[in-house]
């Protein structure tokens, strides 16, 4: 039964990553935004900019992987939703298959997509003057972390792919995750906030995430707040899900 | 080996049993509309069955219920002899489901939306079974390309055929020639009689008359959430007063005319007609 549901959410997954490989544009498009912050922050707003730390790009680029997650995760909102509209996904529900097999598929196809878009930035900001002093490990768990990440807003992304009622409802729920990560320690160091934002920006997921990541990449000790960061991914991540499965559950019966 | 024998014992046994498909006062609702309102009828094995009605009748909605996707407000509702509510994985496994717009995916060429549902379905061997497919729904050639680029006949009869993998008994085929041009329609028809050749169960809905006229061994006409006529045309016809003999010039239909003109499987199409007109 179980290596029946592995089999077929491998089939499934084969379909959705050729929808990535057939339309090389979507990783594009995924990674545009990003590079245009690297950018515009790097050369335009980063010379003003004091963060303490000897490059502006290596203090940027967890925040900027950040920006490609949110925007990357948009994708399977779309895909999902498409699939709902074309009747694919009601012949799949009729056939004898494992039911949340369909949703994996397109969870996993995230995965790998978003993998390929990260590589992308971080080449690009290595090509402008990015460097880390970090080792395998260390890059391990930033990969690591990145990926948990993108595995819990993917399955947050989930919910409006299957209850949009058009295209750009569907996509319109990662605005607000491209742009939280103005309001944390991405771009600037929260230090100069005024009072209330300040205590937003300093507790907000992002913040502990981005600073980890920072952290783990100029090789400098991660102290507690990988704990933070991780356990704000675990709980996104599991709350994501079950409203997900739920919605998902209404959706079908 | 043992266990073996039983289940087909027991497929055997329902087989005999049960109807392909049973619907008995089958209710559902949408918020304060009502769409089924005590919906029965039986399908025997190996015949078509068309559900006829208006749009709205409810048919699409029936179908949903049969295929799993969507639960009946009261009522019972069984396929290959499992119910649908209680065993809906069996009758899962006795369908397959042709819906109301075709299921195919854009992306994917021809030949890989059927290598999928080949592999979802577990099929020993899928390049065999879906090159046989090709072949016979006339798709080899186009099999290597984007489904996006097929015309809507094409993009059906795709959608058919991956509804064929894995031989389920039944087939329901919910209005599978709405908005296909007539050559396309014929080709389906084409295909739903080698379907019922072969001893596949089909349920058909449709909201032509001559469709349903050309196909079915029973007709059943869904109105307002209720079957009000069940039979075979023979049956529906003696509903009527008896005919009268008026002498009336036949025209040809205009479906006549741009068939023959065209002169594809046309003229098969204008003798079927000629030969009613006869009896």
């Amino acid at each position: 039964m179980t290596t029946h549901a592995i089999a077929e959410t491998a089939a499934l997954t084969g379909r959705t990553l050729r929808h990535v490989t057939r339309s090389v544009d979507t990783i594009l498009t995924t990674t545009m935004m990003p590079i245009a912050f690297l950018m515009l922050f790097v050369y335009v707003l980063g010379g003003a900019i004091t963060t303490g730390a000897d490059s502006y790009v290596n203090y940027l680029l967890p925040g900027i992987l950040i920006v490609t997650i949110a925007s990357g995760i948009s994708y399977t909102a779309f895909r999902l939703f498409m699939d709902m509209q074309s009747g694919i996904f009601e012949r799949f529900q009729s056939m004898p298959i494992a039911r949340p097999g369909v949703l994996w598929a397109h969870v996993l196809t995230s995965l790998c997509a978003n993998l390929i878009s990260l590589v992308i930035v971080v080449g690009v900001a290595v090509l402008i003057g990015f460097r880390s002093p970090a080792g395998v490990a260390a890059w391990l768990a930033v990969a690591g972390i990145l990926l948990l990440f993108t595995l819990a807003l993917t399955w947050l992304a989930v919910i409006p792919g299957l209850t949009a009622k058009s295209v750009d409802g569907a996509a319109a729920f990662s605005y607000p995750l491209i742009f939280l990560p103005f309001i944390s320690s991405a771009f600037v160091p929260t230090d100069t906030m005024p009072g209330p934002l300040r205590a937003f920006a300093e507790n907000q997921p992002l913040t502990s995430i981005v600073n980890t990541i920072r952290a783990l990449l100029a090789d400098q000790p991660v102290g507690t707040e990988i704990w933070t960061a991780l356990a704000w991914c675990a709980g996104i991540l599991v709350v994501a899900y079950l409203f997900a499965i739920a919605t998902y559950r209404r959706k079908i019966s | 080996m043992f266990t073996k024998k039983s289940v087909v014992d027991d497929d055997e046994r329902r087989r005999r049993e049960h109807p392909a498909i049973r619907v008995r006062g089958l209710e559902k609702s949408y918020g304060k509309v009502e769409v089924l309102r005590g919906v029965d009828f039986d399908v025997a094995r190996g015949s078509i069955f068309a559900l006829l009605g208006s749009n709205g009748s409810g048919k699409t909605t029936t179908v949903r219920i049969l295929a799993t996707v969507l639960k009946a407000d009261a009522g019972t509702a069984g396929v290959n002899g499992f119910d649908v509510a209680t065993h809906p994985a069996d009758v899962r496994a006795s369908f397959s489901l042709t819906g109301q717009f075709t299921a195919v995916d854009d992306i994917l060429t021809g030949r890989e939306n059927l290598v999928l549902v080949a592999k979802l379905r577990r099929i020993k061997d899928p390049g065999t079974v879906v090159d046989g497919l090709l072949d016979r729904f006339s798709l080899t050639d186009a099999a290597t390309r984007k489904v996006s680029t097929y015309s809507g006949g094409m993009r059906r009869r795709l959608d058919i055929a991956m509804s064929l993998i894995g031989n389920p008994p039944v087939i329901f085929l919910d209005e599978p020639t709405t908005g296909l041009d007539p050559e396309a329609r014929i080709e389906v028809w084409q295909a739903v009689k080698e379907l019922a050749a072969n001893g596949t169960t089909v349920l058909l809905t449709t909201q032509y008359l001559n469709e349903a006229e050309h196909l079915a061994d029973r007709i059943a006409i869904l109105h307002q959430g209720r079957i009000i006529a069940n039979g075979t045309l023979a049956e529906l016809k003696r509903l009527l007063p008896p005919a009268k003999v008026e002498y009336v010039e036949k025209q040809p239909t205009l479906e006549e005319v741009f068939l023959a003109i065209i002169g594809d499987d046309g003229t098969n199409h204008t003798t079927d007609t000629t030969t009613r007109e006869h009896e």
